[in-house]
This record gives structure tokens, C-alpha cells and sequence, in this order.
């Protein structure tokens, strides 16, 4: 195979690593509406939390992109 | 069609060579200095008259060092409020280099992993340090909390070794990641615009929302990167 197309497949298989970050933020903002529904008055506190670790998932994902983008571009 | 990736490269402005080491003051070095006039100007002009009623920009600064004062009273304890300035100090230098990179033609200091790795580091040595000067050689019993059965320390403590001394670079390069791939990205889909003929509204409309979202992830990263250091100062100081 090519060098160029082989480039071009790897990187679009390393970003598949990126639906694993879209579920783990999916999940922690569907638990933050739940908690929310239940207490509302803690409202502030929690979505604090959940920025945070909204702000960690994605940094996983985007660990992923890094490595599409290194293969794509070298 | 361009590179997307043109957009960091470093440009000299002002050779200069010392010694045989490059000192060139060079793009990179103008968008710093822009960055700590911005917010020298801010305090500044907050700052000057000094109402007991705050006006406009002495309440944004007020509001913004109350915010970090918080933060740290919240995640380190009382005991870290000497460390509020220093708090303060990255996290307006981190927030207003992300903002100030989403001026079109203009360079963000953040999307370099040498920026931002030097910031990671020296927060991770700060908080070593910190923790070495307060517990002595009691601070390695953060790696082997106590009431923990001795089988489980060969597993536990590499892992919580790895884990810490992974800090500085998933800190650097979160921070740095979400910046580069955000500008490349958009740069990406402005050169979808340029080769569509007819439909290149489409490329350019995703265009707009997605700087709308450049903005909200760089005020949170800013804040991500400041309060994980507020919570790596309260393992430092208060172990677990």
C-alpha cells in the first residue's frame, strides 16, 4: 500500500478514539440533569464538578485527535 | 492550498544571538508581552479610583481575584492563601493568552507545547516542593495512604507514583491540545471554504458556531488548568 493512503486510514481509525470521550461527557452531564432533578438547590456546586471533569473526559478525546494529527501531518 | 499548521510557526522579529543562544524576541514573544500589558492595564485602570461602590472595570477585577480567592480557600484550605497570587497570576495569564488568540491574525501563546509544558512544570514543582518543605519524608505517604493493607502497597504505590508524576504532562498537554487542535480546525474548514464553489456558506457558518465554542473552551481550560493545581495543592499540603 501506498505510504500516503496508508497515512490517510491510520489517521481516520485514530480518531475513532474520540467516540469513547462523546460518551464519557454524555454521561456525566445526563447524571448532572438527574442530580439536578432531584436537589435543585445544589445546583452551582454540581455543575461546577461536572466542567471539571467534562474538562478531563475531553482531554482523553482529544489524545486521540493529537495522535490522528501527528499521523496525518508527518 | 496552505498548511493549517502555518499558523504556529515562530517568527524572529528582533534577532538577536547571545553567547551562541537564540534570544530572538520573536512573534511568540510579542503576544506575551501583549498578554501581561492587557492584564497590567486591567489592574491598572481598575484599580485607580478605588470607589468603595465599585465602577465597571474595578468590578470585573475585583470579581475575577474574588473568584480565584475562592477557588483556592475552597480546594486548598485556609492555610493556602498565600498561595492566591500566585493562583491568580496563572490563571489570568492562561485565560487571557487563550482569549487573546482568537483575534484573527493573531498568535496564541497557549498552542505551544513549550509554553505551556514550562507552566505545567513549574506548578508541579511548586507543589512538590511545597509538600517536601511542610511533611519532609512523610510526604511519600501520599503514595501509600494509610489503612491500607500492606499486600496491596506493590500494586498501589507504582500506580499512584505513575499517576503522579503524569500530572505535569497531562496538565500541559490538555491545556495545550484543546488550544492547537481548536485553531487547526478552524483553520481546516476555512480552507474547505476557499475550494467550494457554490456552497461554501456551509463551511464558513460551522465556522462562526465553532468560535463560539473556541471561546467557552478557552475560559474552561482556564479554569481546569487552575483549579486541578488548587486541587494538586491540597494533596501537597494536606495529604489525602
Amino acid at each position: 500500500m501506498e505510504f500516503e493512503s496508508a497515512k490517510l486510514i491510520g489517521a481516520g481509525v485514530a480518531v475513532l478514539g474520540v467516540t469513547g470521550a462523546a460518551l464519557g461527557v454524555g454521561r456525566i452531564f445526563s447524571s448532572l440533569i438527574d442530580s439536578i432533578a432531584r436537589n435543585p438547590s445544589a445546583k452551582d456546586d454540581m455543575s461546577k464538578f461536572a466542567f471539571v471533569g467534562a474538562g478531563l473526559t475531553e482531554a482523553l478525546g482529544i489524545f486521540a485527535l493529537l495522535i490522528a494529527i501527528m499521523i496525518f501531518f508527518k | 492550498m496552505k498548511n493549517p499548521l502555518d499558523q504556529f510557526l515562530i517568527k524572529k522579529i528582533i534577532p538577536l544571538q547571545f553567547e551562541g543562544v537564540d534570544l530572538s524576541f520573536t512573534n511568540a514573544s510579542l503576544a506575551m508581552v501583549l498578554v501581561t500589558l492587557s492584564i497590567m492595564a486591567l489592574q491598572y485602570f481598575g484599580l485607580r479610583g478605588s470607589l468603595i461602590i465599585p465602577g465597571k472595570v474595578q468590578a470585573l477585577f475585583e470579581s475575577s481575584y474574588d473568584f480565584i480567592a475562592d477557588m483556592v480557600k475552597e480546594n486548598a484550605g485556609r492555610e493556602a492563601k498565600s498561595y492566591a497570587p500566585f493562583i491568580f497570576s496563572l490563571f489570568m495569564f492562561v485565560l487571557i493568552s487563550n482569549l487573546l488568540g482568537m483575534f484573527p491574525y493573531s498568535f496564541t501563546v497557549t498552542s505551544h507545547f513549550a509554553v505551556t509544558f514550562t507552566l505545567a512544570i513549574c506548578v508541579f514543582l511548586t507543589v512538590t516542593v511545597v509538600g517536601f518543605v511542610k511533611h519532609g519524608f512523610h510526604f511519600f505517604r501520599l503514595f501509600f495512604p494509610a489503612g491500607v493493607p500492606l499486600w496491596m502497597a506493590p500494586i498501589l504505590v507504582p500506580l499512584e507514583l505513575l499517576s503522579y508524576l503524569i500530572r505535569p504532562i497531562t496538565l500541559s498537554v490538555r491545556l495545550f491540545l484543546n488550544m492547537a487542535a481548536g485553531h487547526i480546525l478552524l483553520k481546516v474548514f476555512a480552507g474547505f471554504a476557499l475550494t467550494l464553489g457554490l456552497y461554501s456558506f456551509a463551511p464558513v457558518l460551522f465556522n462562526v458556531m465553532f468560535i463560539g465554542f473556541e471561546f467557552f473552551v478557552a475560559v474552561l481550560q482556564a479554569y481546569i488548568f487552575t483549579i486541578l493545581t488548587c486541587i494538586y495543592l491540597n494533596d501537597a499540603l494536606n495529604l489525602h
